[in-house]
């Protein structure tokens, strides 16, 4: 497609699209939103992208391959069943720690959210990988 | 007990660190490594004062206890028994690959493969609960079918690696589901507990069947028949193989299990028959084989199956003599025959062939091996004054105790030992007496490292033969009394008395020489009988066996897998629905149907939004306009998804379709100009095929209605989601949390499928750039 108001668009978008899917995985916990969903408009953003230049501008703005976030998705849900085994715990229980950080306060982080944060890679690496594939066809 | 674990798991790295040992270390490499084998022994052989007092040693790490499934290591008078043996043997037989195997290439490979199966043998006799046996049982199948197929550049050995593996494993297999029921019935796996409930094991209905599975297991493993053959052709493996797995240890792993069962399992009628049958037809096969051979190897390896099928007899034959007897003949058996086939590949390397019609008078290029083989060999003969001499003097003694099974038993072990010592004879003069003789290149002195071996082993042999005392006292009657508790004495001594079982003794080494006479003359005219008479090759029925499983499977593969995708969609639509259908007639409650509140006029006209643009979608003829259609059918339900409450599921429902609506256009693009593809067939039966799945979801829907979904489960989520999963959102938390696994699951699978995707898009590409 080669409109050069879509090509505007789709660039200028595309940062606010990652910042909403980020938005919507992060309050995922207590608000509608997650992993899931995140990963989707994440790759909705990148698809958009991808319709108005071609899939190799679309991989060059994301700098890596959709297969190393569907790997980097992977392995984080994979890792973040570990800490409970640690812990002494069955495995898979999730385990929650409290951190005070400077100016935004006591925030809870625990293995569940390293495991959304895992789903939301892979969803977004593996939508990315089918699209583009058939999007080069 | 501690100490152990720490060892088994040094054992685990010092195999991995075995190749960078191996390349670094030059010649101590081999050196190195038997002293870690060596320090096992020694640490293992402190334990064995408390073994002797009838202590045993355990610890157990939870694993599912659920299942009962742990990992329980168990020490006792047995399993110190075969712990020594294998650490013991290990030693030897590392020392001596160390100068074997140097011309070979990647024998770093080699070394931490064997230091691989040391380590699972010596944690299969350790294992204290079933399933901890079952998985360093499994290990040992394949730790030998990759040293087996160690020359992989040989199809032959490829084959026999192959051949050895599926037969075991398939026993393993077998086994497992015994191991199973036994837990089934006796509600424990671990083998302390199952000791105490052999009562209960036997009287139970289930005992015969897992008797059979469990027998299965040890009978592929022990090579008994007609499970024999792969041991033969599992004589492809360099030497140190065939001495330390194929006769000294993993093939007895077997017989331990039937030692360690026999408090729960043995003494029942099924358990003998079984057992002394077996054992019997193996025994006469094994030594008529042998006798036949001219492969000193082989020799080997079928005098190797005669001596298995004698330990499955005396186990089978189950008195307190045989028991002693089996134990006995288990140290003589592993003494004799580790060093015998050490000897096999030393001659081999000095001499180049190991065809025994070549060979002779090799005492005068290597004195200190032939003395060690011969010492061995007579007490493979069970001459006094070798401990092998003992070890015969019981089995006969067990044999003449047992008048019910008769006398065929008796003649079969008499007929066995006199093949023993006549081949033992043969051996001896042929091939180490007499003047030297040899084939193609002249015998070289073979190396220390080579010799120093069997040398130690047959030492053994001839000092436990003269002294059996203290090995009796501190060793063998710990293991004999852990099998069999009433027994709680055992004295050895060469001379029992002028008696029956002498007399038998004498009458069998006067046959055997007799035998022994005749050898050179009796054994071209079996071979060649072996060769062209007895066409039926166990292996080769086998072999045919699996091609004709490969063809079959071939077959259901081709006729299931049809290669169209909608014949899948087809069979998968319709069993669902057929199945679906089928349990909600059958669970239909006859009080009417619960439609829920009655639906506002914005939702119904939702509704008929979504069916208008379903018809639209089937009639259109245009492709981007059914699609688009589709698209908002699917939007339509997005929104009742979102007036109903699910707004998670409702975001996700748009962004799919919305992803998908651009998944659809990108490829219809590159499709054809509309044509009609089906005819009016195949349209009438896509529209039954889909009228039907789509009925099936309207009834899920208002069975749906009749049950009470609100109930345990939800309230459980919700009331749970906060306090112990810390999220507000409860779709969320079930998705990460509570059914986190399940979610795994799922993002595995997708990934899965962009894999595939990816795959079959690739391949299409490169396939039309190279047409």
């Amino acid at each position: 497609m080669k409109s050069h108001i879509v090509r505007l668009a789709a660039s200028k978008l595309l940062p606010f699209t990652l910042l909403l899917s980020a938005i919507v995985f992060y309050r995922g916990h207590n608000e509608p939103g997650g992993g899931f969903i995140g990963g989707l408009m994440a790759a909705a953003g990148f698809v958009f992208y991808a319709l108005a230049f071609d899939t190799h501008e679309a991989e060059k703005k994301l700098r890596v391959s959709p297969l190393t976030l569907i790997i980097a998705g992977l392995s984080a849900a994979f890792i973040s069943t570990l800490p409970a085994l640690f812990a002494g715990n069955p495995f898979f229980t999730g385990e929650w720690v409290s951190v005070t950080l400077p100016l935004i306060g006591k925030i809870k982080a625990g293995t569940p959210l390293m495991f959304d944060l895992g789903v939301y890679f892979t969803v977004w690496g593996v939508m990315l990988t089918i699209i583009f594939n058939l999007m080069e066809e | 007990m501690q100490g152990i674990l720490s060892y088994l798991i040094l054992l685990l790295i010092t195999a991995f660190l075995a190749p960078v040992i191996i390349n670094r270390a030059g010649k101590a490499a081999s050196w190195l490594l038997g002293s870690v084998s060596v320090a096992g022994f020694f640490y293992l052989l402190r334990f064995a004062a408390a073994t002797a007092r009838g202590n045993t040693l355990s610890m157990t790490l939870e694993w599912l206890p659920q299942l009962h499934l742990n990992f329980t290591l168990y020490l006792d008078g047995l399993s110190l028994f075969f712990a020594l043996l294998v650490t013991g043997m290990g030693a030897m037989v590392l020392v001596f690959a160390g100068k074997y195997m140097q011309p070979y290439p990647q024998k770093d490979r080699f070394f931490l493969l064997i230091l691989l199966f040391e380590f699972a043998m010596l944690a299969l006799v350790l294992s204290g609960n079933l399933f901890t046996l079952f998985i360093f049982w499994e290990l040992t199948s394949v730790s030998s079918f990759l040293l087996v197929g160690f020359s992989h550049e040989k199809p032959e050995a490829r084959n026999a690696a192959l051949q050895a593996l599926l037969i075991t494993v398939a026993g393993g297999l077998a086994m497992m589901a015994g191991f199973i029921m036994l837990g089934q019935i006796a509600g424990t796996l671990e083998i302390n507990e199952l000791l105490k409930s052999g009562e209960l094991v036997r009287s139970h209905p289930h005992y015969s069947p897992a008797l059979i599975l469990i027998l299965a297991g040890a009978f592929t493993k022990s090579a008994q028949f007609p499970f024999h053959f792969w041991l033969p052709g599992a004589m492809q493996a360099p030497s140190p193989v065939s001495a330390y797995l194929h006769s000294a240890t993993m093939v007895k792993a077997g017989i331990y299990l039937l030692m360690r069962l026999s408090p729960v399992m043995g003494g029942t009628p099924e358990w003998k028959y079984i057992l002394t049958i077996t054992g019997a037809i193996t025994m006469i096969l094994g030594g008529y084989f042998a006798y036949s051979q001219t492969d000193f190897k082989k020799v080997l390896a079928y005098t190797t199956i005669s001596a298995l099928g004698i330990l499955v007899l005396m186990l089978g034959i189950d008195t307190n003599i045989s028991i002693k007897a089996a134990v006995i003949f288990m140290l003589v058996h592993a003494l004799y025959k580790g060093a015998l086939f050490m000897i096999a590949g030393l001659i081999d390397k000095s001499a180049g062939t190991r065809d025994l019609r070549k060979l002779g008078g090799l005492f005068h290029v290597m004195p200190e091996a032939s003395v060690a083989a011969v010492i061995s060999l007579l007490s493979m003969a069970g001459l006094p004054p070798m401990i092998g001499f003992i070890g015969k003097e019981l089995i006969y003694e067990a044999k003449i105790g047992l008048p019910e099974i008769g006398n065929w038993l008796m003649v079969a072990g008499v007929l066995t030992n006199v093949i023993m010592v006549a081949i033992s004879f043969a051996l001896i003069f042929h091939l180490f007496g007499g003047k030297l003789r040899y084939a193609g290149r002249v015998p070289t002195r073979p190396a220390f490292a080579l010799w120093i071996g069997p040398a130690i082993l047959a030492g053994t042999s001839l000092l436990i033969g003269l002294f059996p005392s203290r090995v009796a006292n501190l060793l063998l009657r710990p293991a004999i009394t852990f099998i069999r508790p009433s027994i709680d004495t055992l004295s050895l001594a060469l001379w029992h008395g002028f008696n029956e079982v002498l007399l038998m003794s004498l009458a069998t080494i006067g046959a055997g020489i007799t035998l022994y006479l005749l050898y050179r003359k009796v054994n071209p005219v079996l071979t060649n009988f072996n060769n062209e008479v007895i066409t039926f090759r166990f292996a080769n029925a086998f072999n045919r066996t699996m091609d004709l499983f490969l063809k079959l499977t071939k077959k259901k593969t081709s006729l299931i897998q049809s290669g169209y995708q909608r014949y899948y969609l087809m069979a998968i639509f319709i069993m669902t629905s057929v199945l679906a259908w089928y349990q909600i007639f059958y669970t239909w409650q006859g009080n009417g149907i619960n439609t829920g509140p009655v639906p506002a006029i914005f939702e119904l006209l939702i509704a008929a939004l979504i069916v208008s643009a379903a018809v639209v979608a089937v009639a259109v003829k245009s492709r981007v306009l059914a699609i688009l259609s589709m698209g908002a059918a699917g939007y339509g339900i997005g929104m009742l998804f979102l007036i109903y409450g699910a707004i998670d599921v409702a975001i996700t429902m748009l962004l799919a379709e919305t992803l998908v609506l651009v998944l659809f256009m990108v490829v219809v693009f590159h499709l054809p100009k509309f044509t009609n593809f089906s005819g009016r067939g195949s349209r009438i039966r896509d529209a039954v095929i889909a009228i039907f799945t789509g009925s099936f979801m309207t009834g899920l829907v208002l069975k749906a209605g009749q049950m009470d979904p609100a109930g345990r489960v939800s309230a459980f989520y919700t009331e749970n989601a906060l306090p112990l999963a810390h999220g507000k959102n409860v779709v969320n938390v079930i998705l990460v949390d509570f059914r986190a696994l399940d979610t795994l699951g799922e993002i595995t699978v997708l990934v899965i499928a962009a894999i595939g995707v990816a795959a079959l898009l690739k391949l299409k590409s490169k396939k039309g750039s190279a047409a």
